[in-house]
């Protein structure tokens, strides 16, 4: 009994020195969970040791880098302003060198906090695992120091290992996952799923096909993010299938890119799509190419072939920003077939007017699985969709506890929801 | 295996990016994958200002229709690099007045600066000025009342223009208090925040949905555009 007693109070005292961190009689410095070891919370005793006292000024060390540079734009400065008032290239370097020299690099100020405030401050911007002093200044309204809290113990900010905020996401996340493979395993042993047939693909073929008995190009648009962006993977994909009809069909496809990475992935694509359907002398790598980062000029690009080329058919498909509608109603006088695609939200309602079928959101991403055919890809669309009932019932039980929670005025119900929404959202 | 190790990078790229989201730890090694990121984003840039002058030049040597915006791309595309590339009338750093090479390339000074800041951006602007007159043709177009959701679309559209104007507080700003929700101003709050939001928030769920199942099948490797082709297109 007697041992155990000893135990817990031994277990007690490492609690007491893991959640302290380092600290004073006065000063406490913890690590702050869950971040990437940049960050220390301070909370310090927070009576006032004067009738005068007006500000709390948190001072911390600075790193040896950190010393260095500040040496560096110190002597940097002096030369500047030395060389600018007319002194020769030596005089300036002597002017640095007396300014480093009489430079105090021993405590940066981070903050000052109100002697009302409350006694603490998260001090950000740090090195991970470099070492740090902290101290705490009293001062009065003329800024001069009346009262010191020492703190001379070094402390480390860490990197943790577990973002212990983000796991409710993470757990969300898990199970969204988890349902999607249990629904892809579920058709790789031959369960059929079903999936509603999505116009604005259907309408690609006919798309083409259009093209093709018109004697004008395909002009198919990747966005204007790089390939290290979602929409623009799920574009290059639809843009497979489309190369695949256009091959078929005999069609010009025309892909002018704004990067190049994106350039060599969709002539990979198209090149294997045109081999795919037996056309490998029709493919010309010189119909994908790369015209500029900057989004304008590539919209000048795009407008200037559209009206002179006059492409019977333009699919818009990736990440779009204020360039959708230039594009879409440049098309559109055109008189283009056009097929837009985008997860940008914002830009939705600018494609909703200017083309002819537009992918909404989920639409886009599921492009590829539904045009593939496979049945694990569908698999996955599946189990896509039953997260998706999933979800609107999670939405429709917590639309009615709220009402029902107000009407009846039962405590707490909104900040509840309101606490389990921000759980997710963190 | 000439596929199984690109899809075997992008599937260990994509999962350390997923774990440094969950654990701060790791941070570093997702910044390492983004820098890969970016060296091989650069090293393709090579390829992609060769496809842009080739395409170039052969449209000036077949006289294709516009051949001649293709000269002044390349000439255009040429003198800029040059300039940059030999900081051409850079100002030299104080620190080294000696040396024009100092210089910074995209002060305003230099011939580089200044056909960014003078011929770029004037013409950037001029683009996106464009597309107040892009707007308004679809917005004539787009509110045709021809059927009953069109007429809707309209009517909605017109109460929010009138409601963010002056002629809201002209027109209702008189109401009584009892019929204070039926002014204009706050009748289109009301909209907003009770009809566009809720909508607009139905398809950010969606997509949500539809990124963590494409993220998905391209970590398990069902999807890989980056090889040519999708799951099953080719």
């Amino acid at each position: 009994m007697r041992c155990h007693s000893r135990f817990l109070r031994l277990v007690a005292l490492f609690g007491a020195i893991a959640s302290a961190g380092a600290a004073t009689a006065e000063v406490k410095v913890t690590d702050v969970p869950g971040d990437g070891g940049t960050a220390l919370k301070v909370t310090w005793a927070g009576e006032s040791p004067a009738p005068s006292l007006a500000t709390w000024a948190v001072e911390r060390t600075r790193t040896d880098k950190e010393i260095r540079d500040a040496r560096v734009e110190t002597a940097d400065t002096a030369f500047k302003a030395a060389r600018k008032a007319g002194e020769s290239i030596e005089s300036a370097k002597a002017a640095a060198e007396r300014a480093i020299d009489g430079l105090d690099l021993s405590w940066l100020r981070v903050d000052e906090i109100s002697a009302d405030a409350d006694p603490e401050l998260v001090i950000g911007d740090l090195e991970p695992d470099a070492e740090y002093g902290i101290r705490i200044l009293g001062l009065d309204g003329g800024k001069a120091k009346i009262a010191e809290i020492g703190f001379n113990a070094k402390v480390k900010p860490q990197a943790n290992l577990v973002a212990w905020e983000r796991v409710p996401f993470g757990a969300i996340l898990g199970l969204i996952s988890a349902i999607v493979i249990i629904a892809i395993v579920a058709a790789r042993h031959g369960v059929v799923m079903r999936i509603r047939k999505i116009a604005a693909l259907e309408a690609i073929d006919e798309a083409v096909g259009r093209a093709t008995e018109m004697g004008r190009p395909v002009l198919f648009v990747p966005g204007i993010q790089d390939m290290n962006d979602l929409q623009t993977v799920a574009g290059i994909t639809v843009l497979g299938r489309v190369a695949k009809v256009a091959a078929e069909y005999d069609a010009a496809l025309e892909v002018p890119t704004s990067r190049s990475l994106v350039m060599t992935a969709a002539r990979d694509t198209v090149q294997a799509a045109y081999l795919a359907a037996g056309r490998g002398d029709a493919y010309h790598a010189d119909r994908i190419n790369y015209i500029t980062d900057e989004q304008f000029g590539y919209v000048a690009y795009l407008a200037g072939t559209m009206n002179r080329e006059r492409p019977a058919t333009c699919l818009y498909m990736g990440a779009f920003y204020a360039e959708s509608l230039l594009l879409a109603e440049n098309g559109n006088s055109i008189g283009a077939i056009q097929i837009a695609g985008t997860a940008e939200s914002s830009q939705l309602p600018f494609f909703v007017a200017a083309c002819d079928y537009t992918l909404i959101g989920e639409e886009f991403f599921a492009a590829s699985a539904y045009l593939s055919g496979e049945p694990m890809q569908l698999g996955s669309l599946f189990g896509q969709d039953l997260v998706k009932i999933a979800s609107i019932a999670l939405l429709v039980i917590g639309v009615a506890v709220a009402t029902v929670g107000s009407i009846a005025g039962w405590a707490n119900v909104q900040d509840t929801i309101g606490g389990f929404l921000g759980m997710l959202g963190s | 295996m000439k596929r199984s190790i690109p899809i075997l990078i992008a599937s260990l790229s994509g999962m350390v990016l997923v774990l440094a989201f969950f654990s701060p730890r790791t941070e570093s090694w997702s910044e390492a994958v983004v820098d890969w990121f970016n060296v091989l984003a650069a090293i393709a840039f090579i390829l992609g200002a060769g496809s842009l002058l080739k395409v170039q030049l052969v449209k000036i040597s077949s006289r294709s229709p516009g051949w001649a915006y293709a000269a002044i791309t390349l000439a255009a595309f040429l003198f800029t690099l040059l300039v940059g590339l030999f900081k051409v009338g850079t100002v030299p750093s104080d620190k080294f007045p000696t040396h024009v090479w100092t210089g910074d390339y995209e002060a305003p000074q230099a011939t580089f600066g200044w056909i960014y800041l003078y011929v770029m951006s004037p013409l950037t602007a001029t683009m996106f000025a464009m597309l107040a007159f892009y707007v308004a043709s679809a917005a004539f177009r787009a509110f045709r009342a021809k059927n009953l959701a069109a007429i809707l679309l309209l009517s909605a559209a017109f109460l929010v223009l009138l409601g963010r104007t002056a002629a809201a507080g002209f027109l209702t700003g008189w109401f009584p208090e009892p019929l204070e929700a039926l002014k204009l101003d706050n009748l289109v709050d009301t909209m907003l925040v009770y009809v566009g939001t809720p909508g607009s928030r139905a398809i950010v769920i969606g997509i949500a949905l539809g990124v963590a199942a494409t993220s998905l099948r391209v970590l398990l490797g069902l999807e890989r555009p980056y090889l040519g082709g999708g799951g099953g297109n080719g």
